[in-house]
């Protein structure tokens, strides 16, 4: 009877703390600003997956906790043994089973925003990202600028329009890192690596470099600019003047 | 003098080492010479003359002070000494300081090193977050920080975790098998002494020119192949402790199967065997990556061999998936033994069997098996071909599964229990809240789109931490309490004790907690310095750190005042089963006067009249039992 008493207190006491864990996540200021249709897909899986781990956190430690209320030795208690259980093969099937559920669910629900985040769109724009020890610079080909290719020391995207960002490196691995658009791939030397967003909120965000490249690792940082469709448009127009000089920078120290 | 210098011991491998480095400037000059550098000016080169040395100089030591004396002995055809035990066993605290074959004193020197090493570890810790306290600070330069992760990460992993467990194994396992000692017990000796010399490369790197390895652990190329020489310390350092581990592991492997005591079926083995076999697999199919990972590192560096430079059909991706084929396994390396020691406290403290013990033994089994095909979730963002993330992400969220059932088991088994709420139970408790955490984390990282946001971000150092400090090192640490007792012969300081956990469990918490936001508001890791964003939350994690850092000092004087004077331990003062405490603390040299049977299962508790071990109730004569030991020694 105080055993059943005792159980009820901590089946409620734990479900108002998984409620309370899950009011918190959402309270908490996880992410920064998001800037990219990718953004809201990934903040969404990770609020499933928090909501999915609140639950298991508070029975691992509610039940630890209940054990030590209910089950520590008293005085007196020194020279006793528990009952011996050796186990239930029922309920060690349950345990089994229903994880692998849960996380194959899981996995597969994170499948489908992967695909949803890396969709080739009908209509896109390419960048070109080049690394090398500790700058960024970026490359706008004709078919972006309308006219001579761009070399860039800025990086401007379009508000609204998806960007392939193609990556290569001269020298050692780096990674590039829009945490605002929750995306990063690495910068490998001999191969071109790529990555995919849609840039959906007007504004200026850090890109940083997210592997360690050296000395200067801690500096290699950036910004990305989403501006509007014609703010875009008078940019590249503005660049066309001093597109040589700035071509010719990271040309001649690489 | 010259018999010192004829015996094994430091005086002869200090002549030897001497030798060594006479060979290094030789074997250079010959080569160099031979292949057109025939001036002087091009003779000296110190990077090549330091790259053999760092090989030829271990080596050197390593024969001066013993590891090989009997292989040379008998390669020669000279008189070797089978039976002699006279490496057995430790009377005064020098015994500790040479090539000894007993399995107990071998344990001891594991431990003692690996903790020396974790304070150093934790030392460069304490520097990196001094630095960190504040963006833009000056307190160590770029460089320096980079080597202070980087070796702060390599000495932890190689020369902490890893061996520490190598060390209880060492000192528990034959114990708990009922066997005297290791089957080897001589590469036993030498697989010790292997460890002092990776240590102090790792942090000799220090003082080379252009400073310590700066690459972080991993190491990555090409920025490791075109690093100063600080790097080929670590390359090389990492041969020495990988020998080291792979020799234990065989050790761990033929003495499990070979030498349990009679009637100890493999499932009437205590789970810290079971899970010491297991991590014993791992080590031996998985280290040979790594080490092969950093001689193609060695042979890019000392000899153009080309192997990741893009520029000369290169391969850089090659390398990573080298490194993670040993580096993800060695992650269970370093939490299975955890595991085991775990299932040992937890049994015993609540006074119950353990619950479903086939399935904690097949969910070991069964991680050993996934955990070789989960690597490239560590290079969801590096380039590779897309689909390979796709099975990796089905298995690394698999893998949560044999993990999950071991925790569930633990808590079923503390389920009406009597449980004792001492110094190695409360660190257990605290594990498997902090681990779980750490669990949680891992499952979100297999989640390709998060992981793509914060792979490589602080979240990742919040992650390793909880899984390697909130994990490992909490299951150390329970494990150390728990056997003080029969490794010492003296009872440690509870008050001090439950002081440990308390303040460990919350400073590690408030270390590592702050780290998972960091990381997802965009924080990367091995930083000196970081976007003014990140002030006030970092200042926090350092001050916190440091409160960590101050709480293994309170473990520190608890163990030595202990050791010093602590009350005299009794055989068994948690009337446990498993046979190492049915025998004196400290156990005798050769472990058993008396060969025990094992009549049923390691945690009977509360079966009325069950009985683990017995001991032939009438021991044969001195005289004769040293005999019959001597025959029937494998049997």
């Amino acid at each position: 009877m105080d055993r059943r008493r005792s159980a009820t207190i901590a089946l409620i006491l734990g479900a108002v703390a998984i409620a309370a864990g899950i009011a918190i996540s959402y309270a908490i200021h996880w992410f920064p600003a998001s800037a990219s249709s990718q953004a809201k897909n990934t903040d969404r899986l990770y609020h499933v997956l928090v909501i999915a781990s609140v639950p298991i956190f508070v029975l691992v430690t509610g039940v630890i906790l209940y054990c030590i209320w209910q089950f520590r030795m008293r005085p007196g208690e020194e020279g006793k043994d528990g009952p011996p259980i050796h186990g239930n093969t029922r309920l060690e099937v349950f345990w089994t089973a229903l994880p692998t559920a849960l996380l194959l669910g899981l996995v597969g629900y994170s499948f489908v925003v992967l695909h949803e985040n890396e969709k080739k769109p009908a209509r896109e724009i390419q960048v070109g990202v080049t690394a090398q020890q500790f700058t960024w610079t970026y490359q706008y080909p004709s078919s972006v600028t309308g006219g001579a290719p761009l070399n860039s020391y800025q990086l401007y995207v379009p508000q609204g329009e998806s960007v392939e960002f193609n990556l290569r490196s001269k020298d050692v691995i780096h990674a590039f890192w829009v945490p605002a658009f929750r995306i990063q791939e690495d910068v490998v030397p001999g191969i071109t690596t790529h990555w995919r967003a849609t840039p959906d909120r007007i504004g200026t965000y850090p890109v940083v470099c997210n592997l360690l490249c050296g000395v200067g690792h801690s500096l290699m940082r950036s910004e990305v600019h989403v501006v509007p469709e014609s703010k875009f448009k008078e940019w590249l127009a503005s660049q066309k003047g001093a597109s040589g000089a700035t071509a010719s920078a990271p040309g001649a120290s690489g | 003098m010259a018999a010192r210098i004829r015996q094994p011991g430091f005086y002869r491998a200090g002549v030897w080492m001497v030798g060594a480095v006479a060979f290094s400037f030789f074997l250079t000059w010959v080569v160099r010479t031979s292949t057109g550098h025939s001036t002087f000016r091009h003779f000296i080169s110190g990077d090549a003359i330091l790259t053999v040395a760092l090989i030829a100089v271990p080596l050197a030591f390593l024969i001066g002070i013993g590891g090989f004396d009997y292989w040379f002995y008998w390669a020669a055809g000279r008189p070797t000494r089978p039976e002699d035990h006279s490496g057995h066993g430790a009377y005064t605290w020098k015994d500790y300081f040479r090539i000894n074959t007993d399995h107990k004193v071998i344990g001891i020197q594991y431990t003692v090193n690996s903790f020396i090493f974790l304070l150093v570890g934790g030392l460069l810790a304490m520097l990196m977050r001094a630095q960190l306290a504040q963006p833009g600070s000056h307190f160590v330069d770029a460089n320096t920080f980079n080597g202070l992760f980087s070796v702060h990460a390599s000495i932890l992993i190689f020369l902490f975790i890893i061996p520490v467990f190598a060390g209880l194994g060492n000192f528990v396992i034959p114990l708990m098998i009922g066997a005297p000692d290791m089957a080897f017990p001589r590469l036993n000796a030498l697989s010790f002494w292997l460890l002092p010399v990776a240590g102090l490369m790792m942090l000799g790197s220090f003082f080379a020119p252009g400073g310590s390895f700066a690459d972080g652990w991993t190491a990555y190329a090409p920025l490791s192949t075109n690093a100063p020489i600080g790097q080929t310390f670590f390359s090389v350092a990492v041969q020495f402790a990988g020998a080291s581990s792979v020799m234990t592991a065989l050790n761990f492997l033929v003495t499990i199967i070979t030498m349990r005591a009679p009637g100890m079926s493999f499932f009437r083995m205590p789970l810290l065997v079971w899970a010491n076999f297991a991590t014993s697999l791992l080590v031996v199919i998985a280290t040979p990556f790594i080490a092969a990972s950093q001689f193609f590192v060695l042979l890019d560096r000392a000899l153009g061999f080309n192997f990741f430079n893009a520029g000369h059909g290169g391969d850089v991706l090659m390398y990573q998936h080298v490194f993670w084929f040993y580096s993800h396994p060695a992650v269970y390396i370093m939490m299975l033994p955890g595991f085991g020691i775990i299932s040992e406290v937890i049994a015993v403290k609540a006074r119950k069997p353990i619950f479903g013990y086939r399935m904690m033994a097949f969910s070991l089994l069964a991680i050993v098996g996934l955990g070789f095909t989960v690597w490239a979730h560590h290079m969801f963002t590096s380039g590779m071909a897309n689909w390979i993330r796709i099975p990796m992400a089905i298995t690394t969220s698999i893998i949560a599964v044999p993990t999950g059932i071991k925790i569930f088991s633990w808590l079923a088994t503390l389920y009406r229990g009597v449980l004792h709420l001492d110094t190695p139970m409360l660190f257990t408790l605290g594990f498997l809240t902090t681990f779980t955490l750490g669990g949680i984390s891992g499952v979100m990282l297999a989640m390709i789109p998060f992981d793509i946001h914060v792979s490589s971000s602080y979240f990742i150092v919040a992650h390793i931490h909880y899984v390697l400090f909130g994990g490992s090192l909490m299951t150390i640490f329970a494990g150390v309490y728990y056997w003080f007792p029969k490794m010492t012969g003296r009872m440690f300081d509870e008050r001090l004790g439950k002081w440990h956990f308390w303040t460990t469990f919350v400073f590690l918490n408030l270390t590592f907690g702050p780290m998972h936001i960091l990381g997802l508001q965009g924080m990367p890791r091995r930083v000196s310095t970081y976007a003014s964003q990140f002030a006030d939350m970092n200042l926090f994690i350092s001050i916190a750190s440091f409160g960590l850092g101050l709480s293994v000092l309170i473990f520190l004087y608890n163990i030595v005042t202990s050791w010093r004077g602590g009350p005299r331990a009794t055989a068994n003062p948690y009337r446990a089963m498993t046979l190492e405490w049915h025998v004196s603390s400290p156990p005798p040299v050769f472990n058993f006067d008396r060969v025990p049977t094992v009549v049923g299962g390691p945690y009977e508790y509360g079966v009325p009249g069950a009985q683990h071990g017995i001991f032939t109730p009438t021991p044969t004569p001195m005289g004769a039992s040293a005999g019959v030991h001597a025959t029937s020694g494998e049997t």
